[in-house]
């Protein structure tokens, strides 16, 4: 079981829209996919059309009362589960302060889900907090969004360098542009450069379209509404590196 | 844990008003909380289940399908005992996709020949589907056993978010394109977490008039209409012998089981198809033999006589085979052992015995195809159909099986105990004979007994055996090691490096071997002491109708 994560310090820069439409093309290669929606905003949730409620809430989950297996919903696409978000899950924090090696416990909450699954799906809300922490030990890979600006090349600088410091497994980093808009001179160049600079820069980009924000009102990934589109071509790509990159086929 | 399917039948008028375009939603309303979708056009699937000869999937809950749609490529499907998804793979072989391409004709026969298409599961896909299936399949090929079209409508049940909550497939199977179609099949899949909505909708169904839960599974159905069921095959002797019943008439019972199974066995031992087929041929083989010379006394005077050189032919003929299917099941092992040498060393000796068995195998066929086989096999049912079943001829049943087993019992107690440290090989390789021979006495005759009282005298001798077989098997390996080195050293330039990891495992063999020896008299004792004894006494001393 691999586990990938979609992770950045700040708010909308993709991460969701990512987790969704790639748990989904992982889903269509064959793949058992569970994704897990950790962020209390209950985004990907809203697109499964799932309503965002977990009996007993984080709290449940976190101190083993319910099982992650017990908790989980199937979405509309054959393959891919989905762990749906709970408004208590803004205390995940609190809850995971009080657990033992706090930083281990989500991979030690996924442990038992090995044979039922072959990739998970971590959406992670917008934070540096013990859950982030803890979803870097849990990952595999680690896909990060980043806006093509200096500043957020420099926050997965900080990154790296956190990561280095982790004792024993460290997962791989994938970073990839999103929100690319190319009637912008900086997104252009930092797109292109960076990625034959930098291993850990994907060379595929995800475009600003406004099909992408049609998921929201779709309540699907883009992938499945508009498989031909520029932005469902993308994910494909962006899929096939980050399946590379977890070892994974890609279809 | 995965949630389990639920399905109906639908009778002829429910169906008709389903395929006039009715909707679904007009026969069974789901009320205001949830509503039907179509998902997708009808669409014709060919199916087609694939078991072991012997059934071992069906015996494990298990049922696997290879479905071929128009478009797309054909794909493996794994359930559970109720239909419940384990795994799914797309079939990517050439040869699985002209089998799911295959017209669709009912398989009424329980002979291989009319199944052409064989898998073996190292030549299935890697992955989920394949780490599931190995471990119950073993060394079994994969064996079409039904065929089936069907043609499937396909729904989705939404809630009021218009996420789905349950998909349901409207299927009218038919077992071949121009068979006449079977009762059309309603299927509910529960989505993971919607347990209580899908299970609200099978409610529903259940009110509706012409709609029934279905009794049997899709498979069983296929095989109904061909005229079969699933597990009809067992290479156990499955009859059930009468105490009182006459002895000559019980044994002719079972002998004619013998041959039931010795027959079925030998189309695909003819094929090739795997190596269970030769081995439980065998088995039929050893068995007869051992029933004609345990009882065949009580058979209708010369009619032993007469057939137990015809049998030893027969079990002559399959050895050589059989022998070299033992070497290279066990040459994954044997290479592994390896500590000096390498796995590639023995590569030219592996290749050795496979050109070794390719030779023998056809000899095995030719003289599977030779009219002596038939004649022997029908002169064999013809006798055996002419035992004379009087009810009050004696002994019974009982009477006879009870002797028979404590003769056997006396013989192995008497060659064990003479067994010493000092004693030649020989000596026990003849105790691992009548050790067979009891074991096919309590087999043959095991219907006549208490249950539980028979595994357990079983199980304390399969442990005897167990330790004896060890002792030959590596001895007779050892010495055809021998004669194979002997025989590539004359044919060929064999690589040094070959002769020396055949050493090696030579070596190993002897290690087993002398391991199997110092066990002996530990395991004799077991098997011969107080409690083995009093139990084969109980077994057979039973209050007697």
């Amino acid at each position: 079981m691999k586990i990938l994560a979609t992770y950045n310090i700040k708010g909308g820069v993709g991460k969701t829209a990512t987790a969704v439409n790639l748990a989904y093309l992982a889903a269509k290669a064959g793949h058992r996919v569970l994704l897990w929606d950790l962020d209390p905003q209950a985004a990907a949730t809203f697109l499964f059309r799932i309503r965002p409620r977990v009996k007993g809430g984080g709290k449940a989950l976190i101190q083993g009362t319910r099982t992650l297996d017990a908790a989980i919903k199937g979405t509309d696409f054959d393959r891919l589960d989905l762990l749906p978000a709970d408004f208590t899950y803004r205390n995940l924090d609190l809850l995971l302060d009080s657990a033992r090696k706090p930083e281990r416990k989500l991979g030690r909450l996924l442990a038992p889900l090995r044979s039922g699954y072959d990739v998970v799906f971590l959406d992670c809300p917008p934070s540096i907090s013990l859950l982030s922490e803890s979803v870097l030990h849990a990952a595999d890979v680690l896909l990060v969004p980043l806006i093509p600006t200096t500043l957020s090349v420099r926050t997965l600088d900080q990154l790296t360098e956190f990561i280095d410091g982790f004792e024993g497994k460290q997962p791989g980093i994938l970073a990839f542009f999103s929100m690319i808009d190319r009637r912008k001179r900086l997104h252009k160049e930092i797109a292109t450069t960076l990625p034959a600079q930098r291993k850990d820069v994907a060379s595929t980009a995800i475009p600003a379209l406004s099909i992408i924000e049609q998921m929201s009102v779709q309540r699907a990934p883009v992938v499945s509404f508009a498989p031909r589109s520029a932005a469902a071509r993308s994910y494909v790509e962006l899929w096939k590196e980050a399946a590379d990159r977890a070892g994974l086929a890609a279809d | 844990m995965r949630d389990a399917l639920r399905e109906f039948v639908l009778d002829g008028a429910t169906l008709r008003a389903a395929s006039d375009g009715v909707p679904l939603a007009g026969l069974v309303p789901v009320g205001p909380r949830f509503r039907w979708q179509p998902d997708g056009r009808p669409c014709s699937i060919r199916r087609t289940w694939l078991d072991t000869f012997d059934w071992r999937l069906y015996r494990a809950g298990l049922t696997l399908e290879l479905i071929s749609r128009p478009r797309g490529p054909a794909e493996y499907r794994l359930t559970g005992r109720d239909g419940e998804h384990i795994a799914a793979q797309p079939a990517t072989q050439p040869a699985d996709q002209a089998a799911a391409a295959r017209p669709a004709t009912p398989s009424g026969s329980r002979s291989p020949r009319a199944a052409p298409q064989s898998w073996l599961i190292s030549a299935l896909p890697e992955g989920p589907l394949r780490e599931q299936l190995a471990p119950v399949v073993g060394v079994r090929a994969l064996l079409p056993v039904a065929r089936a079209v069907s043609t499937a409508r396909q729904l989705r049940v939404l809630n009021d978010d218009d996420k789905t909550v349950a998909r349901v497939t409207v299927d009218q199977m038919a077992p071949g394109p121009k068979a006449p179609g079977l009762p059309p099949r309603l299927v509910i899949t529960p989505l993971r977490g919607y347990v209580s909505q899908a299970d609200r909708l099978a409610e529903l169904l259940t009110d509706v008039d012409g709609v029934t839960e279905a009794s049997i599974g899709p498979l069983e159905q296929a095989l109904a209409a061909a005229g079969r069921h699933p597990g009809d095959y067992t290479g156990k002797i499955s009859v059930r012998l009468e105490p009182q019943q006459p002895a000559a008439a019980a044994v002719a019972t079972v002998l004619t089981s013998l041959l039931d199974t010795l027959e079925a066995n030998v189309p695909g031992t003819i094929r090739d198809i795997d190596t269970e087929f030769l081995h439980d041929l065998r088995v039929a083989v050893r068995r007869t033999r051992s029933a004609l010379k345990l009882a065949g006394d009580v058979l209708p005077a010369g009619l032993a006589a007469r057939f137990r050189p015809e049998f030893k032919w027969l079990g002559d003929l399959t050895t050589p085979t059989r022998d070299l299917d033992v070497y290279l099941l066990g040459f994954g092992g044997m290479a592994a052992g390896l500590v000096a040498a390498s796995c590639a060393d023995l590569e030219p000796f592996r290749a050795h015995l496979a050109r070794k068995r390719a030779a023998e195998q056809r000899q095995l066929a030719r003289g599977l195809r030779n009219p002596k086989f038939s004649r022997l096999s029908r002169d064999w049912r013809e006798a055996l159909a002419a035992v004379p079943a009087s009810r009050r001829a004696r002994p019974t049943a009982r009477t006879l099986a009870d002797q028979r087993i404590r003769k056997a019992h006396r013989q192995v107690l008497a060659d064990g105990a003479a067994i010493t440290p000092a004693s030649a090989p020989e000596a026990l390789h003849d105790l691992r004979k009548r050790a067979k021979e009891l074991r096919y006495a309590l087999e043959i005759f095991g219907s006549l007994y208490d249950p539980g009282a028979h595994w357990q005298a079983i199980r304390e001798l399969k442990a005897l055996q167990d330790c004896l077989g060890m002792f030959q098997d590596t001895q007779v390996q050892m010495d055809e090691l021998r004669a194979f080195a002997g025989e590539m050293m004359a044919g060929q330039t064999v690589p040094a490096a070959t002769l020396l990891a055949m050493g090696e495992v030579a070596a190993g063999l002897a290690r087993q071997q002398h391991a199997a020896r110092s066990e002996f008299a530990g395991r004799f004792r077991d098997f011969a002491g107080p409690g083995g004894q009093s139990r084969i006494l109980a077994l057979t001393g039973e209050a007697r109708g």
